[in-house]
């Protein structure tokens, strides 16, 4: 083989095993047509440390991932691995080197088994090439046994949960006797109970001496787990920081301005009860009640959060209330007008804004421009038609505007809304929703997948729209969220209102909460434990 | 205490657990009353046609030939009786899986298959005991059966290679029909019908290499390539064959054919003797070929990498597999394996190549491979079905049977839409085939 720049090449899988790898990205650059996504970029890994690269989404962590596994080739700079140069052709030779990946969309064969999916790249044959799955069982089984991954090597990866997948992942990488593993966004996946299994399995790794290079924006794993932490902002490195540094400084340091994690809010001047749900329920095309005679309601100048573990009817609550729902019994009154029964279009109508939990099916079109997606619910009214014809001046005069007011990092109104990073695309819908006199304003996940920064600005908007006297509404299951925005919180536990409690509950009532237990008895409880994280995990 | 809800503790594997047992019970897909009702309507239909409507005649079947070297006596079956026994099993066979279904509980595969074989039987005792002479060979129809299906299994091999990889190959039709006329013409020029056995394997590579080059170089949507090749295909052929094979047939078009070579003592068992000890040198390659592809796809590391390349190229390509190169020479291979396929038109079946002389048969192959659900075992057996429909109709009207012998032509197709729209149950197609691969 022709490989003249990887070191490893006359290493013995023995000595392979014990080596300590210190990798360095020297002056790392990469472009993409115009587009810099990384600019000279200098990280050192030292041997057996969990390395976190902080940074924003769109910060350039993943190019340069990509680029250290061989994915990109750099367009400048050099990777060194125990200080000599090397060359990736391919993720094959980053591999050989002791880099192994664990992508954040996962690279699984879903219709193969855990085996199948582990031997994939590095099979052990017998002779003539057929395939000795034994012998990755066996190794599968090893792995499994030495961090506790409770890994069924014949399983198909499609049955998995989330979970498991990413430890199928994790060890397609050990098998391959990686010495430094790569974790891009590991924790975007999995719910708060599976986050703190993969931290302790960093853990674990790192003391048996694999290297970590660990990609992410949330601030609290970052401290949980990082010995250095290197802070990643427009593709450049902006400096490296310490996890004993508060979140405040890590978040301002990400961002490149101050940031203030916790809102600044002021306390709510509920006026008049302008909408009502009474016995609400939704029935599923399987006869299943997703939402559960549910009554509450919500006043003028009030953020109502509704708090639940995801699939616990949020989903069909709000899309009854915009009309996406069939079966829909009991009653939605806007200012003493019945909305069920009503088409999305009269909903829509009648004030309602509404933010859909997932923004590429639900929210924008992607391939339509930025400008087109901002007019989506009004493109049929003037100024943006007239009779049949559309102004497309207009709908671009528009775009600017909205695009000015919500800090949406764009060259240009035209580009395709799918181009924009998760944050931006945030921000291109609660611009559209927030753009017309609202009655109503309802908010499904409205941070999910979105950086630190423009999760400060949404936060905001979503306040200033209650100070101006909207009733709102936020469906989150993110807990921090919930106690952030709410002022007052609905818990939702399969289908049905556990309970209404005001916004300073604890954190370990909720928890219970969410896990159906109802409020008298969850704060008996909660008193009795009263464990500061309690409950984030329900 | 509150542990049994909230616990935060990071305790491993119990989620997992829980949850993989939730997944599992989720994941079974709905139960349709497809295959059900299906079942049903044949079983009535048999009940009727071949069971109240049967002939009073009785059907026989011969089951060895002269040739065997034991004599079986031929079975009697009276038409009649016969339908209505077997059609009255068919449609117990309908009532479980209704049954199975009101249990929400999938039709299980061994009754689709006894359920089809019992219908052919049925159809089979019918049709001969109405016909004028009421006596067919079995060894025969079957024999005659694999002979037709030869070019089919080639063909629906390709696909197999070809999809499995993530490429979808509609120009089996133009890599079998470039094949037969290469065979034909380099068999003529050279006397030597192996020289043209082995250019039907590069003329069906070169129609696939483009193809490849096409649909994984320059992204062009691969139906259409496809479809434009087989086009292609045809009209070059064609005009070679008016222009060129025409003018000097002596010389261009009367390729030497290869022999039946009889294994001695084996070629004698009934029935299954002359289906695989009595064939051309194609005929053996074809069953070479479904087991070393079948082994190969599923038992070496060769067939992972290509499966894995067809269900998710990026999963591929970061554990260092070079996605389009793969595509490029598997669609390549199977092209080959095509072209073999369409040899058996020029140098087994008929000893000359005419215009069109593969007639769609690439497009049955294309049904074939998704009856038999991308599997070269699969595609076999789902080719030998078309080509025991082809047979069949073709025998029943040499016999000279009461139903006109246009509607027996329309058998092979008819059992095509059947096969492929009523008795395959939701079948799954390689994840990424059909769609290109760019990096990135």
């Amino acid at each position: 083989m022709l490989q003249p720049h990887i070191p490893s090449g006359t290493d013995t899988d023995a000595s392979r095993l014990v080596r300590v790898l210190k990798l360095e990205l020297r002056g790392i650059t990469k472009r993409f047509g115009t587009l810099l996504a990384n600019d000279h970029i200098d990280v050192v890994v030292e041997p057996g440390q969990i390395h976190c690269l902080l940074g924003e989404n769109g910060a350039g962590k993943s190019t340069l991932m990509n680029v250290l596994y061989g994915l990109y080739e750099p367009t400048e700079g050099e990777i060194l691995i125990d200080d000599k140069p090397v060359t990736f052709r391919g993720p094959g030779d980053a591999m050989a080197a002791g880099i192994g990946m664990v992508h954040q969309h996962f690279m699984l064969v879903p219709v193969f088994t855990v085996a199948e999916n582990v031997a994939l790249g590095a099979e052990t044959t017998k002779a003539g090439g057929f395939l000795n799955l034994d012998d990755t069982r066996r190794k599968i089984k090893e792995i499994s046994d030495r961090y506790g991954f409770d890994v069924d090597p014949d399983a198909l990866v499609e049955d998995l949960p989330v979970g498991v997948q990413q430890r199928v992942e994790i060890i397609k990488a050990l098998v391959r006797d990686a010495r430094v593993l790569i974790l891009d966004e590991p924790t975007a996946v999995l719910t708060p109970q599976e986050t703190d299994e993969l931290l302790d399995i960093m853990r674990q790794l790192k003391s048996s001496g694999t290297s970590i290079v660990f990609i992410s924006h949330k601030l609290r794993e970052v401290k949980a787990v990082s010995d250095t932490i290197t802070v990643i902002r427009r593709g450049k490195v902006v400096g490296s920081a310490d996890p004993g540094d508060s979140t405040t400084a890590l978040a301002s340091m990400m961002v490149g301005r101050a940031v203030s994690l916790t809102l600044d809010k002021s306390p709510a001047k509920p006026l008049e009860k302008t909408f009502q749900v009474k016995d609400l329920t939704v029935i599923a095309p399987n006869g299943q009640h997703t939402v559960d005679g549910i009554s509450f309601d919500i006043a003028r100048g009030e953020i109502l959060a509704v708090a639940g573990v995801q699939g616990n009817g949020q989903t069909e609550l709000t899309e009854a209330i915009l009309g996406l729902q069939e079966r829909v019994y009991g009653s939605i009154l806007l200012d003493n007008v019945e909305l069920v029964g009503r088409s999305v279009k009269d909903v829509l109508n009648a004030g309602v804004g509404f933010v859909p939990e997932d923004r590429s099916v639900d929210g924008l079109i992607g391939t339509f421009s930025i400008a087109e997606n901002l007019v989506l619910d009004r493109y049929d009214q003037p100024p943006f038609a007239k009779g049949i014809s559309m102004s497309p001046a207009k709908v671009l005069e528009n775009a600017k505007t909205r695009i000015d007011e919500f800090d949406v990092r764009t060259p240009s109104g035209l580009l395709a809304a799918g181009t924009l990073s998760g944050g931006n695309q945030q921000k291109v819908v609660m611009a559209r929703e927030l753009s017309r006199p609202l009655r109503l304003f309802i908010a499904s996940q409205p941070t999910r997948g979105v950086d630190v920064g423009s999760i400060e600005f949404l936060h905001k908007r979503i306040v200033a729209e209650r100070d101006q006297g909207t009733p709102v509404m936020i469906i989150s299951t993110e807990l921090d969220e919930v106690m952030e925005l709410a002022d007052r919180i609905a818990v939702l536990y399969k289908g049905k209102l556990v309970g209404i409690v005001p916004a300073g509950t604890g954190r370990d009532v909720l928890g219970l909460m969410m896990a159906g237990i109802p409020q008298e008895d969850a704060a008996a409880e909660g008193h009795a434990t009263a464990s500061p994280e309690g409950g984030e995990n329900a | 205490m509150s542990a049994t809800a909230t616990s935060p503790l990071p305790g491993r594997g119990t989620p997992g657990t829980e949850s993989t047992a939730e997944v599992q019970a989720t994941s079974g897909k709905p139960v349709l009353w497809k295959t059900p009702v299906m079942l049903s309507a044949l079983g009535i239909v048999a009940f009727i046609f071949f069971g109240l409507m049967g002939s009073d005649k009785t059907a026989k079947f011969g089951i060895s030939t002269g040739g065997d070297f034991f004599q079986l006596p031929a079975v009697e079956v009276p038409s009649m009786a016969g339908g209505i026994v077997l059609s009255v099993i068919m449609l117990g066979l309908a009532a479980y899986a209704v049954f199975l279904k009101t249990r929400d509980r999938p039709v299980p595969t061994w009754l689709t298959i006894t359920f089809t074989v019992l219908f052919v039987a049925a159809f089979l005792i019918w049709v001969v005991g109405g016909a004028r002479t009421p006596s067919i060979s079995l060894a025969g129809l079957i024999a005659g059966s694999v002979t037709l299906a030869v070019p089919l299994v080639f063909g629906s091999l390709s696909g197999v290679l070809c999809e499995r990889v993530g490429v979808v190959n509609i120009a089996i039709e133009g890599q079998l029909l470039g094949g037969a006329f290469t065979a034909a013409i380099v068999a003529s020029v050279t006397q030597n019908p192996f020289v043209g056995l082995l250019a039907a394997a590069v003329a069906g590579a070169a129609v696939s290499m483009v193809l490849a080059a096409f649909s994984i170089k320059y992204l062009v949507n691969q139906i259409i390539v496809g479809v434009v090749l087989n086009v292609l295909v045809s009209g070059v052929t064609g005009f070679l064959f008016s222009t060129v094979m025409q003018e000097d047939k002596a010389r261009f078009n009367s390729p030497p054919g290869l022999e039946i070579v009889e294994i001695p003592v084996l070629s004698g068992i009934p029935i299954i003797g002359p289906i695989l000890f009595k064939q051309s040198v194609v005929g053996y390659l074809m069953y070479v070929a479904v087991i070393v592809v079948w082994v190969g796809l599923f038992k070496t590391k060769w067939g992972l990498r290509v499966r894995a390349v067809g269900e998710h190229p990026q999963a591929a390509d970061t554990m260092g597999i070079k996605v389009n190169a793969t595509r490029f020479w598997n669609v390549t291979l199977g092209g080959a394996i095509a072209g073999i396929g369409g040899s058996f038109f020029t140098l087994v079946a008929i000893d000359s190549f005419t215009k069109e002389i593969s007639g769609g048969r690439g497009f049955i192959a294309l049904a074939a491979l998704i009856f038999g659900r991308w599997n070269p075992i699969g595609a076999f057996f789902a080719a030998l079905l078309f080509g025991f429909a082809d047979n069949l109709q073709s025998i029943v009207t040499i016999i000279g049977t009461p139903v006109p012998s246009q509607f027996m032509a329309m058998l092979p197709y008819l059992v095509t839409v059947l096969a492929v729209a009523g008795l395959v149950g939701r079948s799954r197609p390689p994840a990424a085939s059909g769609i290109p691969y760019v990096k990135g």
